[in-house]
């Protein structure tokens, strides 16, 4: 049965991060790929350049990132599902058409696989610098969907939950990976195509004459009809009302169209925030992480419990929306927090707004190279002892 | 006393092309002596003399004054990104190749901040008709200097007059690679609509070039304030002159050549990309293996 499957290639391999994540949107229903080379996500690009055309997908590398993107908004509204892959400098110049994506209400997954900025920065080294860029880089409100994979398996597992969250909420989603995640080979497992869980977008249940494409149903998401099936429905990316017609100088449906492009992700934030506890229950000090240096916090916690000291993880698997209110409960358990991140503080500005700075330790590093474990252990062993090293 | 009754008319159902039109944005938002309006009636002309299906046919665009024609159009329509028009417009028609995909744009819109877009778009050939409304300014934010601002041409934005040679479009567009290329004035309604028929059959990368008078913004500082000032224009200097070398296609206040100046045969994108793709499952197939990529 699944010898004749080409797009879930069922089985074990041994593979890099990039090449997980293009099989991951494969196997969530990816048929159109269009990007822009760029290291280190130029892997994940050539992937889907060798895999889309066996099945029956597109593959086309544009002539920059602002086209790259702009093409996957077509092709969105054209009923496919679209990614494309990129790093720093082409995730900033993907933030015009993001914005397009957001405003269109667009289902596309953008996956960044992060290295050290700002500009040309260390193409080959990791970073996670663009933590505050994937919520915040276009102009205007709106909310995003970011997921940050720490292992192979998960760049495989995310992606394809990344593409659930786009159709379920049509809305941009972001993959943050970063250079060691997409460039590190581990174990990968593809399971049956009947163990993966694909969500498609709303479709309409009225007829043309009656379709409003931006009005929305009890969830602020509007069902979607696509380009050719008869509907004659127009998308703008000005403010519009529920039929689609420019609204420039109304403030009613300009408030009304900001509030509901948030809201649709604020009022189900419960619903699409992940984390993992690790050793949390008893734990007097949290430690906070996402991505690579989640598994340099995950030992870092093993070797303070050997130490006697009540540590634990919480692992960040949602960036956006930010999962607050595990943070506020965190904050009656624990004494003490310890954030940990590879760039100048970004986390634990998020932090801070839940959390009284002076119970923070944070450990900022620059890219490069990871934090090791002993250097977060020492944060944890200066974070116990009140700040004081 | 007898009551007289007016029926209002409705002239979405009296109008020949008003089954076209989308109710509810019209009156559009063009001055009085725009050319945008007869640019759009000859478009509806050109897809009902062809008698294409309406509901195949997708018209993208970018910022400015042209692109605000997908909304008045009872057709589905995407209103993008300034300049990313033509990069919207290939993903719609990658995903759906059965889709006729035309991209209005202006001249800033498609060559100053679209350029890069452009010329990929015509040296790919793909399959879409790009119909570029030059207005020789940026109308909508009302009148300052574009690519196509003839040398020494007024506009807010180079009030001492333009030092910059502006583009010749159907040269640009030829060079590229696209494969149908065109350009017509406001007065050459006819010719249009026949270049734009056959931009629309066209397997590959189309382009017109339509010349429209711009009497508010561009006429106000360049002694064209009267609408007519335009149309005199290209009535006593407009000369047809199909098949010519687009790079003698003149474009200035003595001397404007219109005319086909592209039409000939080359594969098209999503024809190469079918082939590409039959010839990858067929090597699948004879090896008996599920993918190529080493995993």
């Amino acid at each position: 049965m699944s010898e004749e499957r080409r797009d879930v290639l069922t089985g074990t391999y041994f593979v890099i991060g990039d090449v997980a994540a293009a099989e991951g949107a494969i196997a969530a229903g990816c048929r159109f790929f269009a990007g822009y080379p760029i290291t280190p996500s130029s892997e994940l690009a050539e992937h889907m350049a060798v895999r889309l055309p066996e099945v029956g997908g597109v593959y086309i590398q544009m002539e920059d990132e602002l086209g790259s993107m702009a093409a996957l908004v077509g092709a969105s509204y054209a009923g496919a599902k679209p990614m494309t892959a990129t790093s720093g400098p082409g995730f900033s110049l993907m933030q015009e058409n993001i914005g397009l994506a957001a405003m269109l209400e667009a289902p596309v997954v953008v996956v960044n696989v992060m290295r050290g900025g700002p500009s040309t920065g260390q193409p080959t080294k990791p970073g996670q610098q663009d933590v505050m860029q994937a919520k915040w880089g276009s102009h205007g409100d709106y909310e995003i969907i970011a997921l940050a994979p720490s292992t192979v398996q998960e760049c495989f597992d995310f992606t394809i939950e990344a593409f659930n969250y786009a159709e379920q909420y049509r809305t941009p989603v972001i993959v943050l990976m970063d250079e060691i995640l997409g460039h590190t080979r581990e174990k990968l497992v593809i399971p049956e195509p009947d163990q993966i869980r694909v969500v498609n977008r709303k479709r309409p249940k009225v007829p043309p004459e009656e379709y409003k494409p931006f009005e929305p149903e009890e969830d602020l998401v509007p069902p979607m009809a696509i380009l050719g099936e008869g509907y004659r429905f127009y998308a703008t990316g000005l403010t519009h009302n529920e039929q689609g017609f420019p609204r420039t100088d109304d403030p009613y449906e300009q408030e009304k169209l900001v509030r509901r492009l948030c809201d649709k992700i604020r009022r189900n934030k419960e619903k699409i925030v992940r984390v993992e506890e690790y050793m949390l229950e008893d734990a007097d000090v949290a430690v906070i992480a996402f991505g690579s240096v989640a598994r340099a916090a995950k030992a870092a916690v093993k070797l303070a419990r050997k130490k006697g000291i009540r540590a634990g993880l919480l692992r960040l698997k949602t960036i956006w929306p930010f999962p607050e209110h595990i943070i506020e409960r965190l904050a009656e358990s624990v004494k003490s927090f310890v954030v940990a991140e590879l760039n100048y503080g970004q986390i634990v500005r998020e932090v801070e707004r839940r959390v009284d700075y002076r119970r923070i330790t944070f450990l900022p590093k620059f890219g490069e190279a990871l934090h090791t474990p002993h250097e977060i252990l020492e944060g944890i062993v200066r974070s116990v002892r009140g700040g004081k090293p | 006393m007898t009551t007289v009754v007016v029926e209002k008319l409705d002239v979405f159902k009296t109008h020949p092309l008003g089954k076209y039109l989308r109710r509810g944005m019209i009156p559009h938002i063009w001055c009085t002596g725009c050319g945008y309006g007869i640019l759009m009636g000859e478009f509806l002309r050109a897809i009902d003399e062809l008698g294409l299906d309406p509901d195949k046919i997708v018209i993208v665009s970018g910022i400015g004054c042209i692109s605000r024609i997908p909304g008045y159009l009872n057709l589905d329509g995407l209103h993008v990104t300034h300049g990313r028009a033509i990069a919207v417009a290939t993903g719609v028609k990658l995903a759906n190749p059965d889709l006729h995909v035309v991209v209005f744009g202006g001249d800033g819109d498609l060559f100053a901040i679209g350029g890069n877009h452009f010329i990929h778009a015509a040296r790919r050939n793909i399959e879409m008709t790009v119909i570029c409304g030059n207005n020789f300014n940026y109308g909508m934010t009302g009148g300052q200097v574009a690519p196509t601002t003839p040398l020494q041409g007024r506009t807010t934005t180079s009030p001492y007059g333009n030092l910059e040679n502006p583009f010749n479009l159907v040269y640009l567009a030829a060079a590229a690679g696209a494969t149908y290329v065109a350009r017509w004035t406001a007065i050459h309604v006819k010719w249009l609509r026949e270049s734009i028929k056959k931009a629309l059959m066209k397997k590959g990368f189309s382009f017109i070039e339509y010349i429209s008078p711009c009497p508010e913004y561009y006429g106000r500082r360049n002694r064209m304030r009267d609408p007519l000032d335009w149309m005199r224009w290209f009535k006593e200097k407009s000369v047809i002159m199909n098949g010519i070398d687009p790079a003698k296609a003149e474009l200035s206040m003595d001397r404007i050549v219109v005319g086909e100046f592209v039409d000939y045969e080359r594969p098209g994108y999503v024809e190469l990309l079918k082939q590409l793709e039959r010839r990858v499952q067929e090597s699948l197939k004879k090896r008996g293996i599920r993918t190529h990529a080493r995993l």
